[in-house]
């Protein structure tokens, strides 16, 4: 064993550890970049609206009126994780909230019922489009650009070009209502009577996120790995609790919790769960990164693609569902152009137009920070044609953020 | 030599990480054809691209003389501009344009107010197919044709230009032995006419068959340059091809050699994309637990394509045979069984098929294996970074953390991680497919050891390669493939580059 390999391998610098130094700010700036921007035009828009922005009434608002937004953007950064897009999530909100209204006004189905019915109905739509995308080999574009015109169709069947309603009172509050106060109100002090279970659950959060967090630094520096500094992460954590204690103040001032945000919170909890630690989630980001490794290192790439479009479905069903509550009615133009908030969103929230790139939470950021332009906008008074330039334009710009920031990381390897 | 159309004296190309060429002179004849051979990765197509401008000048050092001037191409087109031209080996035809519009592409007839000519296009390139010998129509689109004919397109657009030196970058590899023939007699008649033809082939009997002169590369260097016009014997182009010696670079291993592991019976693979081409034909071969077993043969003899087969069918269509393992036949049908079934393949190209370049070292490495750090779907993370950071010890993977991306790693490191991934499925069958390509001296040693390491575990692998020495080298026992068939099997002991080289080029009319 005489070599003059291993004395080489000694010399060999380690290629890796180069880029490090330079490479730290823009890979952090690329992944915190959405939410000092999020901060930035929350901050910019209190200040032009004399704080009305951040008035209870107003932030319940923003939550209420972006919700199904919001609903749809879950499932849309995952199926762009995946490398896939969804153009039809729009008329499928139509259609499954035409199926609903069908369902409960014309049919006296009882409400739960109905709303189960609707959404395995959601599921079989993702489901058609999925055999098609995944097992067939039509690319998503083509699959949900069809679907986009047929669910369209298949809502003014189904409602014969009107509008059908009203809803049962239980679906209403589905999407307007709050829950009621179970434990009653505290004084804040000056700032009036507020819901104490909305703070007992904020608080709950908090406490779970600061645990999680704490949990997941110290089994790292268990590890022997590198985790940032504490003062960061004291920071970061004290911000969050500000944040979310701010806002929970703020609606538990105003009425009780809403109960989209309810479900909002459980959706997002639960496919960041999903995306994060689940063997489904890790396909996903494996089938966007690099599908044809992902082939060959054994993951069902058609099946994952399959159950992405399926889910779509279902999310797209429960949008349907609080969309037509919150209307009151079903009507035909529902859901018009939902798909292209909902892939904005996605897209402003950092994901990567190749796709194995993304987050839940960030797609709600930028769901969140489209639904701030509006709402900050038409306080303002601003015509919805400016609303919309604008909106445009912070699309183009987080992209291009984006490719700029992975283009520097890319010329220091 | 007086009458040289090409001079090109001195050549070094440096790549960052290998030097590609060093010093290498070329010489040809005005009206000859000269062949080019080596081993993969001699130089040759590199070569090649400092010839064709694809490596502008100022990219490599030394001097190129066409015709008595010197040369600095600055791109491919400034090299057809005086008449060089190259026919690469993965054909550049568009599918959907016709024959004539193909030829022309680039270099379109142009009637009135710039418009295209279509009448003039499509007469000038009935000439031109004439002058190949194809009877084709000249609308007839270029998907519809074989790739036979597709290569005799290329060689009607290179006319086109008024080609002074015809470079083709081994032409044959994907033909069959009749348009093989074909082509042979056009470029003999192209030669008649005065066109200078360079051809890079790994088929000596075609050399033999067609050249003048032959110019031997290895390693980067010109080793000779033989004039074929006597009788040169196809062993007398191999010991040039291969003549190296073998010091010690490669680790000490004592084989442990158990029972059969896998056993593969008459496979035959068909192209999926060339309709009716048999790619593996009939193959046969056999592991056995805790050896080490290679698989040598030139660009095109279907080793990939045989592994790949094997592994979960992701690669063929039409395929027929019989897989044993541990004596019981089994029948993967997707990669996922392939897995279940105990077999891992590393693919040789690390970046496309092998990585997901941005996730981090720790997913690459879990991604074969998820199920096994998982409980009813749930994904440990504590136990994923375990495993990784056990991994990064184990393998000597240079990174500062099992957190970095994959895409940052260098070509050692990377095929680490892919190592890692297959030993963490429990695989007992590896299939490695040039495991040290791309990969710098040191890194190659530690690749080795670790292979040496599967097998000490008791799992059986087999290497595929390019390089004859490392075969040789690592491997217990090697076969050959040529044509898509085994054309040998040669133990450690009896294994030299000769043989192998003799069996790799053992096509069949060469067959003793």
């Amino acid at each position: 064993m005489s070599s003059v390999a291993p004395a080489d391998r000694a010399v060999t610098p380690p290629p890796a550890e180069r880029p490090k130094a330079g490479r730290a700010l823009p890979v952090n700036l690329r992944q915190s970049g959405i939410y000092i921007a999020f901060g930035l035009i929350v901050a910019l828009f209190a200040v032009l609206t004399d704080g009305q922005l951040l008035s209870p009434q107003n932030i319940s608002n923003i939550i209420v009126q972006n919700s199904y937004i919001l609903i749809l953007s879950i499932g849309m950064i995952l199926i762009i994780i995946g490398g896939h897009i969804d153009l039809s999530v729009g008329s499928v909100v139509a259609v499954t909230g035409a199926i609903a209204a069908v369902l409960m006004v014309d049919h006296n189905v009882p409400w739960p019922v109905a709303i189960v019915l609707t959404l395995l109905a959601g599921a079989a739509i993702g489901a058609w489009q999925g055999y098609w995308i995944a097992y067939f080999g039509i690319p998503a574009f083509i699959v949900t650009l069809a679907g986009m015109l047929v669910f369209r169709a298949l809502t003014l069947t189904v409602l014969g070009n009107k509008g059908i309603g009203p809803f049962p009172d239980e679906v209403r509050t589905i999407a307007n209502g709050f829950l009621s106060g179970y434990f009653g109100n505290i004084g804040l002090g000056p700032l009036g009577g507020a819901d104490l279970f909305t703070l007992l659950v904020a608080l709950a959060l908090v406490g779970g996120y600061v645990g999680l967090g704490w949990r997941n630094r110290q089994g790292r520096i268990g590890y022997g790995q590198k985790v940032e500094p504490f003062a960061v992460f004291v920071l970061k954590n004290a911000l969050a609790i500000v944040v979310v204690m701010f806002m929970a103040v703020q609606l538990a001032r105003f009425k009780n919790m809403p109960w989209v945000l309810v479900l909002l919170g459980v959706l997002v909890l639960g496919s960041t769960l999903v995306m994060n630690r689940a063997v489904f989630g890790r396909h996903v980001y494996a089938l966007g990164g690099n599908p044809l490794a992902a082939r060959l290192s054994g993951i069902k790439v058609k099946s994952v693609s399959f159950w992405l479009f399926v889910n779509m479905g279902v999310l797209s069903a429960i949008a349907g569902i609080v969309f037509a509550g919150r209307l009151n009615q079903a009507g035909p133009t529902a859901g018009n152009m939902f798909e292209l908030d909902a892939i904005a969103a996605a897209f402003i929230g950092g994901a990567a137009v190749q796709g194995g790139v993304g987050k839940v939470i960030g797609a709600i950021t930028g769901g969140l920070i489209m639904g701030v332009i509006n709402n900050g906008m038409s306080l303002l008074g601003a015509p919805s044609e400016r609303v919309m330039l604008i909106k445009g334009l912070v699309l183009l710009a987080a992209v291009a953020f984006d490719i700029w920031a992975k283009r520097r990381a890319g010329t220091s390897r | 030599m007086t009458d040289a159309i090409l001079r090109m004296r001195g050549i070094t190309k440096t790549f960052p990480a290998v030097k590609a060429l060093q010093d290498v002179t070329l010489e040809v004849r005005r009206g000859e054809i000269h062949a080019i051979c080596g081993e993969n990765g001699a130089g040759k197509s590199t070569l090649m691209k400092v010839l064709s401008g694809v490596y502008p000048h100022g990219d490599y050092s030394g001097d190129i003389e066409f015709e008595g001037e010197p040369c600095r191409f600055s791109g491919i087109r400034d090299s057809e501009r005086r008449g060089i031209v190259i026919i690469h080996q993965e054909l550049a035809l568009s599918p959907y344009l016709s024959i004539a519009e193909n030829i022309y592409l680039g270099n379109e007839r142009r009637g009135r107010f710039g418009l295209i000519d279509w009448n003039r296009t499509n007469a000038e390139a009935a000439e031109l197919l004439d002058r190949v010998g194809l009877r084709e129509n000249p609308v007839t689109p270029a998907m519809d044709l074989g790739v036979g004919k597709q290569q005799l397109v290329e060689i009607a657009k290179a006319l086109s230009k008024r080609v002074r030196l015809l470079i083709l970058d081994e032409p044959t590899a994907a033909l069959n032995d009749s348009d093989s023939e074909h082509l042979l007699d056009l470029l003999r008649g192209l030669r008649d006419e005065g066109i200078t033809c360079v051809i890079i082939s790994h088929k000596l009997n075609e050399i033999r068959a067609v050249a003048d002169s032959t110019t031997i590369l290895r390693d980067g260097r010109t080793i000779e340059t033989l004039d074929m016009r006597g009788d040169v014997s196809e062993d007398r182009i191999i010991s040039g091809m291969v003549g190296r010696d073998l010091d010690h670079r490669f680790p000490d291993r004592v084989p442990d050699i158990g029972g059969e592991v896998l056993r593969i019976e008459d496979w035959t693979v068909h192209s999926p994309t060339q309709h009716g081409r048999v790619v593996v034909d009939g193959a046969a071969l056999t592991l056995r637990r805790g050896e080490i077993v290679g698989l040598a043969g030139l660009m095109g003899a279907g080793r990939t394509e045989l592994a790949m087969s094997v592994f979960g069918r992701s690669y063929g269509i039409g395929i027929t045979g019989r897989v044993y393992k541990n004596g019981e036949e089994i029948t993967p049908r997707t990669v996922t069984e392939a897995i279940r079934h105990g077999l891992a393949y590393a693919t040789e190209d690390r970046k496309t098929y092998g990585l997901n370049l941005i996730e981090d070292i720790r997913r690459n490495i879990s991604a074969a294996g998820l199920r096994g750090l998982a409980r009813a779907g749930w994904v440990d993370d504590n136990r994923e970074f375990e495993v990784a950071e056990r991994y990064r010890k184990e393998m000597n993977i240079k990174a500062p953390s099992v957190l970095t991306p994959a895409g940052q790693l260098s070509g050692g490191n990377q095929q680490k991680v892919v190592l890692s991934k297959w030993m963490f499925t429990d695989a007992d069958v590896l299939i490695l497919d040039e495991p040290t390509r791309g990969i710098d001296v040191g890194a190659k040693y530690e690749i080795y050891s670790i292979i040496n390491r599967m097998a000490d575990q008791g799992r059986a692998v087999l290497v595929i390669s390019s390089e004859l020495p490392e075969l040789i080298g690592i491997c217990d026992r090697v076969y050959a493939m040529a044509a898509g068939r085994i054309t040998g099997e040669v133990s450690r002991a009896d294994a030299t580059p000769e043989r192998l080289m003799h069996y790799m080029t053992q096509t069949e009319e060469t067959t003793a």
